[in-house]
């Protein structure tokens, strides 16, 4: 029944195209909220009876294709609909400054693919085919692809566009090459659970690095990141939080599913993920603290998490290797939920983001300041988002790095020497992520919202209408929920781990120690009520007063023109770190004969050094060869006609000379 | 309770302790041991100014690091008697409230606009970033070590009894003497007497505070110096001697830590600025021998 219903409405999708423009929102937000309304009640049956649920979908290539819900499907559905849910609802007041700009097919064509982003992501957690799976990673991609060149009036969106789709196409490559090998090596069915055949009697970890290297792609592990960052600033701001808030995750679903068909040779793989993991946090909170263009940054954000995500799994699956449940169980736990997590926050920061870049017309932070007092609500929601994705307590992205330090540090006696050092690397790793988190967003969040404006553009931002405000409310308080009450997240996630061969024990006794956390959080907050209770009394006794800025007794007419800018603040991380982070200066000094020096000018640009060095600079070489052949082309028929000839001529003396 | 009670008592007197020490060494008139209670207690009496500039933000930030530190003040244990709130993985969760209360003081600092707020902000939000490891290496070895993942536990089943323990013992007071420095903004790293906002970290962080959130922000600092000075003292007192004792170990611990700190001011000069990192980044070295070391008790390393 249900799935007719979801037949019915991939087939309405059509019908936007019919529709004038002033309707296509909700009838766009109408099957959205169909979609939703099933595949949850399909997530939730399958987290209910905690056991698959299939259902027949299409007949497919002389079989009957089925959707298939396992627990890890169900959890990544129920993620993929809340964001998507955010995500329509922001949409509307989001696209209206487009709504003039863009033609009633385009306006259709953006929701049409915004529903197949959502089709095709519900989709490839749930089938397990591999030649439909392949079908709709590419549906996946493409939509997305449509989605991001939505700006297509700027030269700069289509070429960002292009090199996305270029990249994913590599990525289905080694995809499809995996599937193909396993294929060929075992003969067993073309499908992940075609995988564990291959897995039992092979070495695993192979095979493995090519669906690492075809998810990895997706999910955005340095040094396969490098679409991101370009991608995430051209897109609209809902399309970059579904991007960044689900859409990577389905490299990590990838890689969580091809896992879960691995059962020997485990310490290498998760080696092998933990360090890519551990690259990935820090160099991309790294990379994150020197830019300038708030979305840009957030980019950069989704790499680190990714790489939390990739630490706690990476651990689980040590956990596995070595048989310390603890450590299997938190790990997987922890980078389970933070999947989630980040979900959460990334697409509260990058709605607040577009709200901002709405108001102000610009990206670029060293243009904003003051906002705070202009908007508010969108402020408090991006201090929340701030603080959450710094995973500070009580907010949700503490609770799933406590899960994963908890599996550490429980872990740590019994494991063996060079498990020991690997953890000890990992647990100093996340703190040095934390800190740089920490360091990253007071930096944005004080120079967007604190202080004065920095420029003009600040002056007529308004706050946003409330229409743009709800997915803030709704995701805000998720992260308050989880971050206070996570013992209600636990029974699901048990679930989960347990598809891993995981022995459960550790799971139920986190239980009480997550219950001590939010007696803790609670104390915290009662504290700061209390305190807020003691100042208004004490500070009604007594006058208090406004004044300027204490400038240390020097006269300050332009007080934005003191303050501490992005690059000030990020300067001396710089300095630390110029060998991952790449920051040209572009500045002539003076010369020593130049008496009257002329005025000049002062610039900094950051670059991705991986990119620099793995895509441009090869990509370039190549091109240098590709100019070279391009002599040929001359545009004349007759030397094509030549070409044919001579190919026909060395044809025959090869086969003459039976060399073919 | 009584850890807590013994905590709060120290750090009345912690920072007097210290700038009478200063005092008497630069041959000073000294003042009371009680007179930085004074002074908190006058500033509990007074109206407050704030900057035009500034946001509800600035409003919240000392009361929320106030209520970070001082639930942090919970989790500390001292020799057999008990932390009021314990668990597994607790220091995780201390050492991120102290986060959280430090992210607010810099957006609180960030929020007067002020170039110099700015300039203390960022440096505190580095070097408290630089110093997270070494705090995480020497707690996970302590945890190696005692098979325990809650203060409580980790100091109770901390045992002297091989000699290598001496090395765990006093790399760790090390470190914790310095941690609680930098986290204090202290003298190597900062010089809270300087005259010179360009040279400071987390005075300048603080020139717009007043009034009632200035009280508050000052006793965070007496409070932080008494959880060091408390974490410090858990590796030296032994659960097995009797509770006066304990209790005297203690406030003997606490006092002669005022007195190395106020010495250290005395005599040490600040660090130039851009040596700091460097500086920091070496007390994780000096957590990783101490890590290394516990490998070795635990025979995971086995040498010869």
């Amino acid at each position: 029944m249900t799935i007719i219903l979801f037949k019915i409405v991939i087939i309405f999708a059509l019908v936007l195209f019919m529709l004038p423009k002033q309707y296509q929102y909700y009838l766009g937000l109408v099957l959205h909220i169909a979609i939703i309304s099933i595949s949850s009640s399909w997530a939730i049956n399958a987290l209910a009876i905690s056991s698959k649920v299939t259902l027949p979908f299409i007949p497919f290539l002389g079989n009957i294709l089925s959707i298939e819900i396992d627990q890890l499907s169900a959890f990544f559905i129920l993620v993929i609909n809340m964001t998507m849910l955010t995500g329509i609802i922001y949409a509307k007041g989001y696209l209206q400054a487009y709504f003039h700009k863009k033609s009633k097919t385009e306006m259709a064509w953006h929701f049409f693919n915004f529903l197949w982003l959502h089709i095709s992501m519900l989709l490839v957690v749930s089938l397990r085919d591999a030649i439909a799976f392949l079908m709709i990673w590419e549906v996946m991609s493409l939509s997305s692809f449509f989605l991001v060149i939505f700006e297509t009036e700027k030269k700069e969106t289509i070429s960002i566009g292009i090199k996305y789709l270029i990249q994913m196409h590599i990525g289905v490559i080694f995809l499809m090459v995996a599937f193909i090998f396993a294929y060929v090596q075992t003969g067993a069915a073309f499908s992940f659970n075609g995988l564990s055949i291959y897995f039992a009697s092979h070495n695993p970890f192979g095979l493995f690095l090519i669906f690492f290297i075809g998810f990895g792609i997706k999910a955005g592990f340095i040094p396969l990141h490098s679409w991101l960052p370009h991608a995430h600033p051209a897109a609209p701001s809902h399309v970059s939080a579904v991007m960044s808030g689900v859409m990577i995750k389905m490299g990590i679903y990838g890689i969580l599913r091809v896992l879960m068909s691995i059962h020997h040779d485990l310490f290498n793989i998760g080696l092998f993920i933990l360090i890519m993991s551990l690259i990935s946090g820090l160099l991309g909170v790294s990379m994150a603290i020197v830019q300038h263009d708030v979305k840009k940054l957030l980019a950069y954000h989704s790499i680190e998490n990714i790489g939390i995500i990739g630490i706690g799994i990476g651990l689980g699956v040590i956990g596995i290797a070595e048989d310390i449940p603890v450590l299997a169980a938190l790990g997987f736990a922890g980078g389970i939920l933070h999947i989630l997590n980040h979900s959460l926050f990334k697409s509260l920061l990058f709605y607040t983001a577009g709200s901002v870049y709405k108001q102000t017309h610009t990206r670029n932070i060293e243009e904003l300041g003051g906002l705070i007092k202009k908007m508010p609500k969108t402020a408090l929601f991006f201090l929340l988002g701030a603080l959450a994705i710094s995973g500070l307590p009580p907010f949700n992205g503490f609770i799933s790095e406590f899960l994963i330090y908890s599996g550490i540090f429980k872990s740590l006696h019994s494991a063996n020497l060079f498990t020991d050092i690997v953890l000890m690397f990992s647990f100093t790793s996340l703190a040095i992520i934390g800190g740089l988190a920490l360091f990253c967003f007071t930096k944005v969040f004080s120079v967007i919202f604190l202080g004065t404006a920095r420029s003009s553009k600040v002056e007529h931002a308004t706050e946003v209408e409330s229409s743009m405000l709800i997915p803030d409310f709704i995701i805000g308080f998720m992260i308050v929920l989880i971050g206070f009450v996570p013992v209600i997240f636990m029974q699901p996630l048990s679930q989960i781990i347990g598809l891993f061969s995981i022995k459960m024990g550790a799971i139920q006794q986190i239980i009480p120690i997550l219950n001590n956390i939010s007696i803790s959080s609670g104390i915290f907050i009662m504290l700061i009520g209390l305190l807020w209770i003691l100042r208004t009394w004490q500070q009604k006794r007594h006058t208090i007063k406004q004044n300027t800025t204490w400038a240390c007794a020097c006269k300050v007419t332009n007080p934005a023109e003191h303050q501490y800018t992005a690059t000030s603040y990020a300067n001396n991380f710089k300095q630390l770190s110029s060998k991952v982070v790449n920051v040209k200066k572009d500045f002539k000094d003076f010369d020593e004969t130049e008496i009257f020096p002329k005025a000049r000018k002062f610039e900094t640009h950051s670059s991705d050094v991986f990119e620099d060095n793995l895509i441009t600079a090869p990509t370039n070489k190549i091109l240098i060869w590709f100019e070279k052949i391009a002599v040929l082309q001359t545009g004349k028929i007759q030397h094509y006609l030549l070409y044919a000839l001579l190919f026909l001529v060395l044809i025959y003396l090869l086969t003459h000379f039976n060399l073919i | 309770m009584i850890s807590l009670l013994l905590i709060l008592i120290s750090s009345l007197f912690f920072v007097g302790i210290i700038v009478k020490t200063k005092a008497k060494i630069a041959a000073r008139k000294m003042p009371s041991v009680l007179q930085p209670v004074y002074d908190v207690v006058r500033l509990f009496k007074k109206g407050a100014v704030y900057s035009q500039t500034t946001s509800a933000i600035f409003k919240m930030a000392p009361l929320v690091y106030f209520a970070s530190v001082f639930l942090a003040v919970l989790f500390i244990p001292i020799g057999s008697q008990k932390a009021l709130l314990s668990f597994d993985g607790d220091f995780v969760f201390f050492a991120y409230l102290l986060g959280i209360g430090k992210f607010m003081m810099i957006i609180a600092a960030m929020d007067t606009g002020s170039g110099f707020e700015g300039m203390g902000a960022n440096r505190e939000a580095l070097y408290s970033m630089l110093v997270e490891p070494a705090f995480f290496i020497l707690v996970g070895s302590v945890a190696l070590f005692t098979n325990n993942v809650s203060f409580q536990d980790l100091f109770l089943h901390l045992k002297l009894d091989t000699n290598l323990y001496y090395i765990i013992g006093i790399a760790s007071i090390y470190v914790f003497v310095y941690i609680a420095m930098v986290e204090n903004s202290r003298m190597p790293v900062d010089d809270p007497k300087t005259h010179l906002e360009l040279t400071m970290v987390h005075e300048v962080m603080i020139l717009d505070n007043s009034g009632f959130d200035l009280a508050l922000i000052h006793i965070v600092t007496w409070l932080k110096f008494s959880i060091y000075g408390a974490l410090i003292s858990n590796f030296i007192i032994s659960n097995s001697w009797a509770i006066y004792w304990q209790i005297a170990a203690f406030f003997g611990i606490q006092l002669a830590f005022s007195l190395t700190v106020g010495i250290l001011e005395a005599f040490k000069a600040r660090n130039k600025m851009e040596k700091n990192p460097q500086w920091i980044i070496m007390l994780s070295a000096i957590s990783i021998v101490v890590f290394l070391t516990v490998l070795i008790i635990t025979e995971k390393i086995i040498l010869n």
